[in-house]
């Protein structure tokens, strides 16, 4: 059982010369077993509210607080913080010349579980879990993210997520990008996360198509920093039919 | 965000990336001055185009007549088969590769007093060859000469291998005959007072191959100019460097490729990385591909990874071409900060910030060092990569 607490976080993003407040008192409290829907229109700080969360350098969180069991993450190092059980899916997966993904992943497990997993085992565990995805077994040697696609990017992200099963998985537009059959492979992996244990998931979209796979728990609007509604799974329909106009923004959360 | 990368100078003289448009170059490559007379070169001030990116008072006069008061110590470890002599001055196969092009190899050339010639032989394929040179000693001044000979159709692997302390100027030879194929490792591992300026001449016969690796570690300053020349078709030169300086360290790399010669290929890979106060690497990579040089294909690839503030990367690719007729032709040098992104990345999956580090540094490295062929110094590079890393507490 673990508890992610998030409360009045203001985070400004520094740039070259100036900070810019991006968000505006965020509270959201995300237990395991629950997964929140986080929604809201471009722009709007939901990436930088994960970053916030996962210790990117370029955000400064200028006051607020986040508690992972009541320990204070913000005092934490982006490692300790995943080492602590924080995942962070990214919106945009970094490319790393020259380290091959299977090294990353055997090193990134090594870390997070505080013990080299039995060889034997793991490259067991590797492969079916690539299997699941769908995941060409040659990506095993390519570089990290180095020329993926944007479906590969996100599959292998899914990927890292159930070999790190994490207390608290953040997923940032885990959906955009994929084509039909990919946005079921990683929706089934995502849920298959959920399922093997007490996971607590914050799922960013923009959109709503991926809530017919994943079924959320509460739905959050988030706008201009903030979070501005709260809902059950209700609210994601009213936002598909309704877009973000009503949130100051003539966007569609509708796919069509 | 993070990478400032930046196309550096696109070279001194004008260039073409095209076929075709004419080039109308400040000063061509194809009029670089050689000449096996020091005299016919003055003693360079510093300002000179060639010279302009070296610390002139850190040569140890190597440039301006240091008299040689030492030799340094030659070592060759061959397998059977391999011929190795020695050769006094005079001996017709020196200076067969290459003309001195600037004056410390000219200066070189004057002043060494015995060759080491290696000759690998024909339709045999042999093991490596070491040659080791250990520096003449702090403060002492030596000058030496190689000559490495890949006769017909032999298939070798040469490894240089250079340590010691003093100041070292000279001139090493590869002459790769029709069909041979040679790889040449050639490590500067020196110590820290090490003052070793290079001249690397490759003739390369038809369908002759050179993999030609240079790896620079150690010494106050190196510089060290490899230039290529073809004498019949099918040529394929491959440059691979890799270098990493320390605060204060001077490294230069100045590779040449002359494409006289139709049918032929290049391909200059140099990555470096750099930390600490004053370090300061250059790489000059001149390409000329000359109007008869039809069917040429060649490229050139300089990156440089900028680990601390305070060091400094100067990157100066220089493609000219004469000829409308080639293959393909490109060019591509950047400088970059680390990338705190990577390192985000690997942190935010578990990976104390230590060992993100050493992965993306690693991984930097990597395509250079999966082409050494040579296992006993590929570990050796892993492991001094390693150590660098250890230095700074990256
Ligand atoms: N590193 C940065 N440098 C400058 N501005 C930034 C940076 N990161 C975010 N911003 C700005 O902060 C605001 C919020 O961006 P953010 O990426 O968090 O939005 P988002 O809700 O994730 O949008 P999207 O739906 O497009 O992914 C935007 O105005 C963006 O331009
Ligand atoms: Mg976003």
């Amino acid at each position: 059982m673990a508890t992610l607490e998030i409360k009045d976080l203001h985070v400004s993003v520094n740039t070259d010369e100036t900070a810019k407040e991006i968000l505006k008192g965020v509270d959201l409290t995300i237990k395991s077993g629950e997964t929140h829907a986080i929604m809201g229109p471009n722009g709007s700080g939901k990436s930088t509210l994960s970053y916030a969360i996962a210790g990117h350098p370029k955000y400064e969180v200028t006051s607020g607080s986040v508690l992972l069991d009541g320990e204070d993450v913000l005092e934490m190092s982006v490692d300790e913080r995943a080492r602590a059980g924080l995942f962070l899916a990214m919106q945009y997966p970094v490319e790393v010349p020259g380290v091959s993904m299977s090294n990353f992943l055997r090193t990134a497990a090594t870390a997070v579980r505080g013990e080299a997993p039995n060889l034997r085992h793991w490259v067991k565990e590797v492969k079916g879990a690539m299997a699941d995805l769908d995941i060409d077994p040659a990506f095993a040697e390519r570089s990290v993210n180095e020329g993926f696609s944007g479906g590969e990017k996100k599959r292998h992200e899914i990927l890292q997520l159930g070999l790190l099963k994490p207390k608290i998985a953040i997923l940032d537009e885990t959906d955009s990008g994929l084509d039909v059959d990919a946005l079921r492979v990683v929706s089934e992996g995502v849920n298959r996360y959920k399922a093997s244990g007490d996971a607590g998931i914050m799922l960013i979209t923009h959109y709503t198509r991926i809530l017919k796979y994943i079924q959320p728990d509460f739905v959050h609007v988030f706008a201009n920093g903030r979070i501005v509604e709260s809902g059950g799974r209700e609210l994601a329909d009213v936002l598909e039919a309704e877009g973000y106009v009503k949130y100051g923004k003539q966007e569609a959360a509708s796919t069509s | 965000m993070a990478v400032t990368t930046h196309d550096q100078q696109h070279g001194l003289t004008a260039h073409s990336h095209g076929a075709g448009a004419p080039s109308a170059p400040v000063s061509s490559r194809a009029d670089h001055f050689t000449s096996f007379d020091v005299n016919a070169f003055e003693v360079p001030g510093g300002r000179e185009e060639i010279w302009r990116f070296t610390p002139m008072k850190r040569l140890a006069n190597l440039h301006n007549g240091a008299e040689a008061t030492a030799a340094a110590k030659i070592d060759v470890n061959a397998p059977e088969g391999v011929k190795v002599e020695t050769a006094a001055k005079g001996d017709e196969r020196l200076g067969t590769a290459g003309t001195p092009g600037d004056r410390i190899a000219a200066q070189a050339w004057t002043s060494f007093t015995e060759a080491t010639v290696v000759t690998l032989p024909k339709d045999t394929k042999v093991g490596p060859t070491t040659v080791t040179v250990t520096g003449p000693g702090k403060g002492e001044v030596a000058y030496g000469h190689l000559h490495v000979k890949a006769e017909r159709f032999a298939e070798a692997v040469v490894v240089v291998d250079h340590r010691g302390s003093g100041a070292y100027a000279d001139n090493v030879e590869f002459v790769v005959e029709d069909g041979a194929h040679l790889t040449v490792v050639a490590i500067q591992d020196w110590a820290d007072d090490a003052v070793h300026v290079s001249s690397h001449h490759a003739k390369l016969g038809r369908d002759a191959t050179l993999k030609h690796t240079v790896i620079t570690l150690g010494g106050d300053l190196v510089r060290l100019t490899p230039v290529v020349t073809y004498t019949g078709r099918g040529g394929d030169a491959e440059l691979l460097g890799l270098y990493f300086a320390d605060a204060g360290q001077h490294l230069e790399h100045r590779t040449f490729v002359d494409h006289a010669v139709s049918n032929c290929r290049s391909n200059v890979v140099y990555k470096g990385a750099l930390q600490g106060d004053g370090a300061h690497t250059v790489w000059i990579g001149d390409v000329l591909i000359r109007a008869v040089a039809e069917g040429t294909e060649t490229f050139e690839l300089n990156r440089n990874l900028v680990l601390t503030d305070g060091a400094r990367a100067d990157s100066v690719p220089n493609l000219e071409i004469e000829t409308g007729e080639i293959e393909g032709a490109g060019h591509a040098s950047a400088t970059g900060r680390f990338d705190d992104e990577q390192l985000f990345y690997l942190q935010a999956r578990g990976i104390p910030e230590e060992q993100a580090r050493r992965l993306v540094v690693r991984g930097f490295f990597h395509e250079i060092l999966l082409k050494i062929d040579v296992p006993e110094v590929r570990e050796r590079l892993e492991a001094a990569i390693e150590a660098e890393l250890e230095a700074v507490g990256a």
